[in-house]
């Protein structure tokens, strides 16, 4: 079986693979890292998403072999060392932008890559840009507003109460 | 209320931390060691007779531990049905077998008809292709009215027909309700269409199934609202295991929306499999097989009238349903179309002759059962446009016309069989007036049609009988189980507590909300309580999640189970303090004699009880645990009023919402953050049925909306920002803590909100639609607009 080795949240991580192995399924099945979700076989709901040398990634869209040598940071790399939640995971929770939770790994991930490349996003560059991920608890509502909140806008000037 | 939040505060959830570092334990994220992997082979016609099946060269294959086929199900029972209902004849309705694996005939798309269980994932995927079935194809029925022909292919041929009830509601009401429509002044009547959906949880669902040969105990780890009616329905029915031998854990859930209520194949089939083969065996489903096995919802067509006298008040309603419930019957199927549809035909409205038909019906298509209100968005949606229908027929105001035959006095017994207890119907729609800034819509019509646009403004009343159910009267219905639920209350020896209850949380935050209740009660602090869920050799027992029930009925049982402690707590404490049982007072977790400056700390008592070296042992045991079972004496009636602003787009017929707003009355509330979370997900659900979902099946019963690519989701960019409130307030007068429930409700009231709408915007570019079924696409709007 072939080899395969990358960076995943800062630690060296390596695994034999099939040639067909997704890195979703690297990353749940042979390293345990089981946050990332998936919810589709289409690469349509973005429960997967992971950064991916600092890009947000589908990870049921590339192979893990793919994925040699590269930085791969996932929901469990997100929070503090000492497990304190980050920016864009305290808004989640500041605003309800969770319910089930199952959708909810690939938007954090999502959206602070959309914060990455433009920290002050409009509602509607928001909704856009999560094209990609389906949530079919919160109607985006709280999603949106936590995002704008991550951000530093004031959400409550834009989302009716 | 406790510092860190008690009943009425917007408490964070803390279920949310582990969700948020991908720490939630799902059923997928379970791995029992040695465990195997099954994957069906799934009927990829609608309607076939299997005419032998060759599994040789599939057991060959690498892997492969074992290859099931029907044959191995002999003697082994089907999955049951948990509600039958009676027909206007009398008679119960017809109840086919549902096997495991398919005997010998596949009635849909996705019907399971063999499985391989092997050492991996891929080599079951693998060595199913390896299967060689001889499949003969057999004409497949889809139309419901087809179906019910002389002639029509039957999708079991030792049933009569396709159909499986004729159900009159109430038979008596009939001859009043067609006299009343006779002698009208005005009938208006609407025939449409509320379209089938697929529930769509984002987590597929996913069973492991574990065996201990010692000692004969099986384990099902599943992705169920309801753990308990699982153990129940397969142990005692399916696989006749004791619930001694038998523990059901559905752990973290990734939504359900009623899907993940009933009780499937594929859980039947792992904890036999792991028993034949000793092994733990684990299904995931991928998103495509969830199109074709998780049961779906909606489908139904009807015929509505709706008589009025010459003073516009509403005297009659008469109703036809087709419902298609798909080729088995799914666990609560039959009540669907029946008691949580026409029992609720009342509306908000007092209209003296109501008459409802449903004629239930197989097809060769997946079972459908509840979706998120069920049966309940299926009456509000035939009401609410067929009101609307007749305000515009009759040229009065919409509002005016609802606002004129609001129900007002309260209980109030509906011509279908319920008692409403308590309600304020003209609340919410003052308080929606308000909230939907109805007084600017001109003025914002007028800024749309400057850019080219059609504005269109709807409104809609809604109500929903929620906290399912007494059981004696369900019983009577027809249900097959109690609707009851359960909760002990277990203090620890510190203080401490867990609250072991019969109610799920997959995305409603019991974890939060249940500890909120039993902080107020106490006078702690909630941090010092946590729920116990999902798992039934820990939880005493407990019917479930759905029908807006946990918090109504579950937490009245945590309720109950909290005032026998503090009955225990009180004795305990008067003795700690030589005082009278009658005269200790509980408040922000100190006992005190009332009058005197007597006191101890809720502490100090739960310790006694555990180390009970000063303790009233004649008279009470040691421990402080008690455990509670609240049978609902009534449903519950949340009720409220919707508007939204939709534009028209006259080029493409492209619909969009622009503003919506949601007046609700939920009783009490716990935790207002948590209830608008939940409003706000049922109308976007409400959007997605309204302009986008649409499960759809061709002539030979292919579905045609099998995956994301083809079956329309609502995406954040569908949707606006919603403006919600639940401040009118009347409580359930038969719970204790008077609440209602408010999870169906934006997915009960939004729907007809958003067509009523598009059919303002287009009459207001003087196009003269009555009507366009949902989901209401560009090219359906189009084609309206076209005449």
């Amino acid at each position: 079986m072939p080899q395969v080795s990358m960076t995943v949240n800062g630690k060296a991580a390596s695994g034999e693979i099939e040639g067909r192995t997704l890195l979703v399924d690297f990353l749940r099945d042979n390293l345990g890292l089981t946050g990332t979700h998936v919810g589709c076989d289409t690469s349509q709901c973005g429960a997967c998403v992971v950064h991916v040398n600092g890009k947000d990634v589908k990870a049921c869209s590339v192979f893990a072999a793919e994925c040699e040598g590269a930085e791969v940071v996932t929901i469990e790399g997100m929070a503090g060392p000492d497990g304190s939640l980050n920016a864009v995971q305290q808004a989640f929770q500041d605003h309800h932008g969770l319910q089930c939770g199952f959708c909810t790994p690939g938007m954090v991930m999502t959206a602070a890559a959309l914060l990455q490349k433009n920290p002050k996003p409009s509602e509607s560059e928001i909704r856009d840009y999560l094209e990609g991920n389906i949530c079919r608890c919160t109607g985006y509502h709280n999603i949106v507003k936590a995002i704008m909140a991550a951000s530093g806008q004031d959400a409550g000037q834009v989302a009716a109460e | 209320m406790p510092a860190d939040g008690g009943i009425g505060a917007p408490t964070k959830r803390r279920e949310d931390v582990r969700f948020l570092t991908g720490a939630g334990n799902y059923t997928d994220d379970i791995n029992v060691h040695g465990q195997a992997y099954v994957h069906f082979l799934r009927s990829d016609v609608a309607h076939g007779r299997i005419n032998g099946i060759d599994t040789s060269q599939a057991e060959s294959m690498p892997g492969v531990l074992r290859v099931f086929t029907g044959a191995d199900f002999e003697g082994v029972g089907t999955i049951p049905c948990g509600w039958q209902v009676t027909d206007k004849h009398g008679e119960p309705m017809q109840e086919p077998p549902h096997p495991i694996l398919a005997q010998g005939r596949m009635r849909h798309v996705g019907d399971p008809i063999a499985a391989v269980v092997a050492e991996t994932r891929e080599q079951a995927r693998d060595a199913a292709e390896a299967i060689m079935p001889d499949i003969e194809e057999l004409p497949a029925v889809l139309d419901m009215k087809a179906a019910l022909e002389d002639g029509a292919p039957k999708v079991h041929e030792e049933l009569s027909s396709n159909l499986c009830y004729d159900w009159g509601f109430i038979e008596d009401n009939k001859a009043a309700v067609d006299e009343a429509i006779a002698n009208a002044a005005h009938v208006t009547t609407l025939e449409l269409v509320n379209q089938r959906l697929v529930a769509n949880p984002m987590e597929p669902r996913v069973a492991v199934g574990d065996y201990k040969r010692a000692s004969d105990e099986s384990t099902l780890y599943t992705t169920s609202q309801n753990p308990h009616v699982i153990r129940l329905l397969m142990g005692a029915f399916v696989l006749g295991i004791p619930e001694h031998k038998l523990t059901v854990i559905a752990p973290d859930v990734g939504g359900g929306f009623g899907s993940k209520i009933y009780h499937y194949a594929e859980e039947a089939f792992v904890t036999f499999a792991a028993k034949q083969l000793n092994r733990p065996v684990k299904w995931t489903s991928s998103r495509s097989e969830a199109f074709i096995s998780d049961a779906q919802g909606r489908d139904h067509v009807t015929k509505i009238d709706l008589a009025l006298d010459a003073d516009n008040n509403f005297t009659a309603i008469r109703t036809e349903t087709y419902a298609n419930l798909g080729a088995y019957l799914s666990t609560f199927a039959p009540c669907v179309p029946t008691y949580l549809h026409g029992t609720l035909m009342a509306g908000n409205y007092k209209t003296p002759n109501i008459y409802v038909n449903v004629k239930a019906v197989f097809t060769n298509t997946v079972p459908v059962d509840a979706y998120r209100g069920a049966g309940r968005p299926e009456a509000t949606f035939q009401l609410e446009r067929v009101i609307d229908k007749a305000a515009r027929e009759l040229g009065v105001d919409p509002i005016a016309l609802r606002r004129q035959n609001f129900i007002t006095e309260f209980p109030y017994a509906t011509p279908v069989a319920v008692e409403y207890d308590t309600g304020d119907y003209v609340a919410t729609m003052d308080k929606l007036e308000e909230i939907a800034d109805i007084k600017g819509f001109p003025a914002r019509r007028a800024e749309s049609e400057k850019n080219g646009k059609l504005r269109g403004f709807g409104v809609n009343c809604y109500i929903e009988a929620c906290g399912i159910a007494p059981s004696a009267l369900v019983g009577a219905l027809g249900a097959r189980a109690g609707l009851y639920d359960a909760a002990t209350v277990r203090v620890n020896a510190t203080g401490s507590i867990s609250v072991m209850v019969g109610a799920h949380s997959h995305g409603q935050g019991h974890e939060t909300s249940f500890p909120q209740v039993v902080a107020e009660m106490l006078g702690i602090d909630p941090g010092m309580i946590d729920i116990v869920h999902g798992d039934t050799s820990k939880i005493p027992f407990g019917m479930g999640t759905y029908g807006s029930r946990s918090l109504a009925v579950c937490g009245s049982a945590m309720v109950r189970a909290t005032e026998k402690i503090i009955n225990k707590a009180k004795k305990i404490a008067a003795h700690l303090m030589e005082a009278s049982e009658a005269d200790i007072e509980l408040k922000d977790g100190q006992f005190t004699v009332a009058g005197t400056d007597k006191s101890v700390a809720w502490g100090d008592v739960t310790l006694a009880a555990y180390v009970p070296h000063n303790y009233p042992l004649d008279e009470i045991e040691p421990g402080l645990e008690e455990t509670a079972f609240y049978d609902p004496a009534n449903f519950t009636y949340p009720a409220g009023a919707y508007a939204c602003e939709v534009e028209v787009d006259p080029e493409t017929g492209k619909v969009t919402v622009e503003r919506f707003a949601a007046a609700d009355d939920f009783g009490n509330i716990i935790n207002p953050m948590i209830v608008d979370g939940q409003v706000h997900g049922g109308i976007g659900q409400g959007i997605g049925q309204a302009l986008l979902e649409h499960c759809v099946y061709d002539e030979t019963g292919q579905l045609l909306t099998g995956s994301y690519m083809d079956y329309a989701m609502p995406r954040a960019a569908d949707v606006p920002f919603y403006a919600v409130d639940h401040s009118c307030q009347t409580p359930c007068t038969h719970n204790p803590l008077g609440v209602k429930g408010c999870g169906e409700a934006g997915a009960i009231g939004s729907p007809p909100t958003i067509v009523n709408a598009v059919i303002d915007a287009l009459q207001s570019g003087g196009h003269n639609v009555t009507h366009i079924d949902m989901p209401v696409s560009p090219s359906r709007v189009w084609q309206a607009m076209q005449g």
